[in-house]
């Protein structure tokens, strides 16, 4: 589904990523760990199409296509979905409204009729009872006065929304106590599909004792060093990044 | 991020829609502007002698004025004798008596512009009176509000058949020599809209007037006075278009409104006025003076305004609270883009005890635009236990535009509470990316970006007004992301 090829990508004429390598098939779970720096976030941008990141080197196809010739709004109505790490507010758009211009949006790339506000309505308030949000809060501005969890779990409501191929997950499990963690664990665990792949971005092995991945990665430096099982990321616990030869203080601290 | 300046600058560029213009044979004056026009102009319309008078003071009065300069504006001078002071649609007949009698060419005008007279204004209820270039063309509607005694006609039949009330009203707000525009609007007015509500009654419609700007090289003045007497209600609405022409035409209207004991008044606007072309070419001067009198205890009067077009906007609707308990409200939109330039505020002023005034301004500048705020809130000494609450905020779209905010408060009275909140962001390139990561097209993000925005405004407006404004934005906008 998604082949990435020797990924070099910067910002602000910083380079981050050194020539990354990654395949994610079609029903996978991927979780990408590393220190802090090490390029976690800039892969989730790039791959999202955000265009303050600069490719300047390698490929990217997504089930055939290459990916980077594609605008950010085309890459997610092919079904690449971002939850972000830090969602934006945008005052007096209420939730409803922009999830339904989503929707919306995604349908009519897909040659699908519009979905009608009664019918919106009604799938909206099923999501967010999955990962346990009051109705009412589609009535508030886009992530306006939102708590921590509740835009983690407003993002991941919108995975279960959207239905999206690849979903990017970029964080969601930081800053969560450990009832919001479970409610976002089996969010993530209710999108696992034969037909999709997820990527999770992570510093912390807690979020994969609830959401268990096929494979882990380590990145350092913009690159993927080591690649393993779920039992990849029970070392980093037991040991922290320093016997990769990575000198990471957010590991030590956290372990 | 260069990313979203771009799109944004590709989005704006959509053309002006209403800017065609209509073939159709007109009885225009030749420029210029001097007391034989006035006398003319006066007898062309078999006014009262009160009222040549009248215009003929404030010509004189008009002659001594100089043209203000404070606003935060930049044009070439006007030259008022290039301009036409009267264009009329040439008909066979007088005045047309219903629509059959309407030229079909007039009315697939206010079709082009969204407003089919006849299903419309059946469909919404909403009477209108059409105002196209100098005179009023038709006003639908007449009997349902004839029998609830509303007066609802072109002011220069008002002046025929009601001239006691037009000369006990008429300047009362609004004085001849108030501001330059203003004098100069007294002296050459062609047309406009007349309103009287009776009192007790609520006005069982909607009056909505819209203003064409058609034939070139004219100057349109329109004059509007509205009524309620004590007790009653009206919403009124007012929108407005101009084709596109290279030469910047001048529109200086002036609206009063005068509200006795416990009445009410809603005043909405649409106005789109061409803006000119995306290099600053063209469009219309809009120097215009609204002002509302709340001379009854407990009157209220709202104006909510969504203003996206002219290329020069001078515009300050404006309450003065002289009942008790009298209220004022003023919600703003305006939006500004290419090089559009807009002076726009209100003024509360507070002369009886316990009025209260609300200002919401949201201002929205795109493009190479300068959107400017300027409001005054005054309390007179007698105005024990008054208050105000203004909130201003300003969005910016992209890095060439600026905004910018010039309060005045004057308080007179120590018991007064003035509340003053201001706002400046800018659609910034994390929301565009959040929108566009879900699929949203550049362009519809910003337009619900920049609708969240004026939210607190929209809800103002009349329901399907609301519909308008937003799809107005959305235009105005195109070619704007950045």
């Amino acid at each position: 589904m998604l082949s990435i090829k020797n990924l070099h990508a910067c910002v602000e004429n910083k380079q981050i990523l050194n020539g990354l390598n990654l395949e994610i098939k079609a029903g996978e779970v991927h979780a990408i760990m590393g220190p802090n720096g090490s390029g976690k976030s800039t892969l989730s941008q790039v791959l999202a199409g955000n265009e303050a990141f600069d490719v300047t080197a390698g490929e990217v196809t997504f089930n055939g296509d290459n990916l980077l010739d594609l605008a950010t709004e085309e890459r997610a109505r092919e079904g690449i979905f971002l939850a972000f790490q830090y969602p934006v507010e945008i005052p007096g758009v209420s939730n409803l409204q922009f999830l339904r211009t989503s929707v919306n949006a995604m349908r009519k790339h897909h040659g699908i009729e519009d979905m009608n506000a009664a019918e919106f309505m009604k799938l909206a308030k099923e999501v967010s009872k999955q990962v346990d949000l009051d109705p009412a809060f589609l009535k508030r501005g886009v992530n306006e006065g939102f708590s921590g969890g509740e835009k983690k779990r407003n993002e991941v409501m919108q995975a279960l929304l959207l239905q999206p191929k690849l979903a990017i997950l970029d964080e969601t499990d930081s800053g969560l106590d450990i009832d919001a963690l479970k409610v976002v664990a089996d969010g993530v665990n209710a999108l696992r599909a034969s037909d999709r792949a997820i990527l999770m971005i992570t510093h912390y092995q807690r979020l994969l004792d609830h959401i268990v991945p096929d494979y882990v990665h380590v990145l350092s430096e913009g690159k993927i060093i080591r690649s393993g099982g779920p039992e990849l990321a029970l070392e980093l616990e037991a040991k922290g990044y320093g016997w990769l030869g990575i000198e990471d203080q957010a590991a030590a601290n956290h372990g | 991020m260069a990313t979203t300046d771009e799109e944004v600058r590709e989005l704006i560029k959509r053309e002006y829609e209403h800017g065609f213009v209509t073939e159709i044979e007109s009885d225009t004056f030749e420029p210029g502007l001097n007391e034989d026009v006035i006398r003319r102009l006066s007898d062309l319309k078999q006014e009262p002698e009160f009222m040549l008078e009248w215009r003929l003071k404030a010509y004189r009065r008009w002659l001594e004025m100089d043209e203000p300069e404070w606003a935060h504006v930049d044009y070439p001078q006007v030259k008022f004798d290039d301009i036409s002071y009267y264009s009329a649609p040439k008909r066979p007949e007088d005045m047309p008596q219903s629509l059959d009698e309407v030229d079909p060419e007039l009315l697939k005008t206010y079709e082009k512009l969204g407003i089919p007279l006849h299903e419309r204004a059946k469909l919404a209820g909403v009477a209108v009176d059409a105002v196209f270039d100098s005179v009023s063309v038709v006003t639908t509607f007449k009997e349902p509000l004839e029998k609830a005694g509303v007066i609802f006609c072109p002011i220069s039949e008002a002046l025929q058949k009601h001239p006691e009330l037009v000369k006990k009203y008429l300047g009362s707000v609004v004085p001849v020599a108030d501001n330059y525009y203003a004098a100069l609007n007294s002296a050459v007015f062609s047309d406009g809209s007349f309103v009287y509500i009776p009192k007790g009654v609520r006005c069982p419609l909607e009056l909505s007037t819209y203003f064409r700007i058609n034939a070139a090289n004219t100057g349109q003045f329109e004059r509007t006075l509205i009524i309620a007497d004590a007790g009653s209600y009206v919403s009124y609405l007012e929108g407005c278009t101009a084709p596109m022409r290279d030469e910047n035409q001048l529109h200086a209207a002036v609206v009063e409104l005068v509200l006795l004991d416990d009445a009410q008044i809603k005043y909405s606007t649409v106005q789109n006025w061409y803006p000119g072309d995306e290099t600053g070419k063209g469009g219309i001067y809009n120097f215009v003076t609204k002002r509302a009198a709340c001379i009854g205890k407990n009157s209220k009067v709202s104006w909510t305004q969504v203003e996206t077009g002219s290329a020069i906007t001078w515009k300050y609707p404006s309450c003065i609270l002289r009942g008790d308990n009298s209220v004022g409200e003023f919600y703003s939109v305006a939006l500004t883009h290419n090089y559009q330039q807009a002076d726009t505020g209100t003024k509360m002023i507070h002369i009886g005890k316990n009025t209260s005034s609300t200002v919401i301004s949201k201002g929205i500048s795109a493009g190479r635009s300068s959107n400017a705020y300027r409001g005054l809130v005054k309390f007179n000494p007698g105005a024990e236990g008054a208050r105000n609450f203004t909130q201003c905020d300003s969005l910016l779209i992209g890095d060439r535009c600026g905004a910018h905010t010039f309060p005045y408060i004057e308080s007179k009275n120590k018991s007064a509470i003035v509340e003053h909140e201001a706002t400046t962001s800018k659609v910034s390139d994390e929301q565009m990316f959040l929108c566009r990561q879900r699929g949203i097209e550049p362009e519809q993000a910003v337009s619900m970006i920049v609708n969240g925005f004026c939210k607190e405004v929209f809800k103002e407006l009349p329901m399907e007004f609301a519909v308008e404004a937003g799809k107005l934005l959305e235009v105005s906008l195109e070619g704007s992301v950045g």
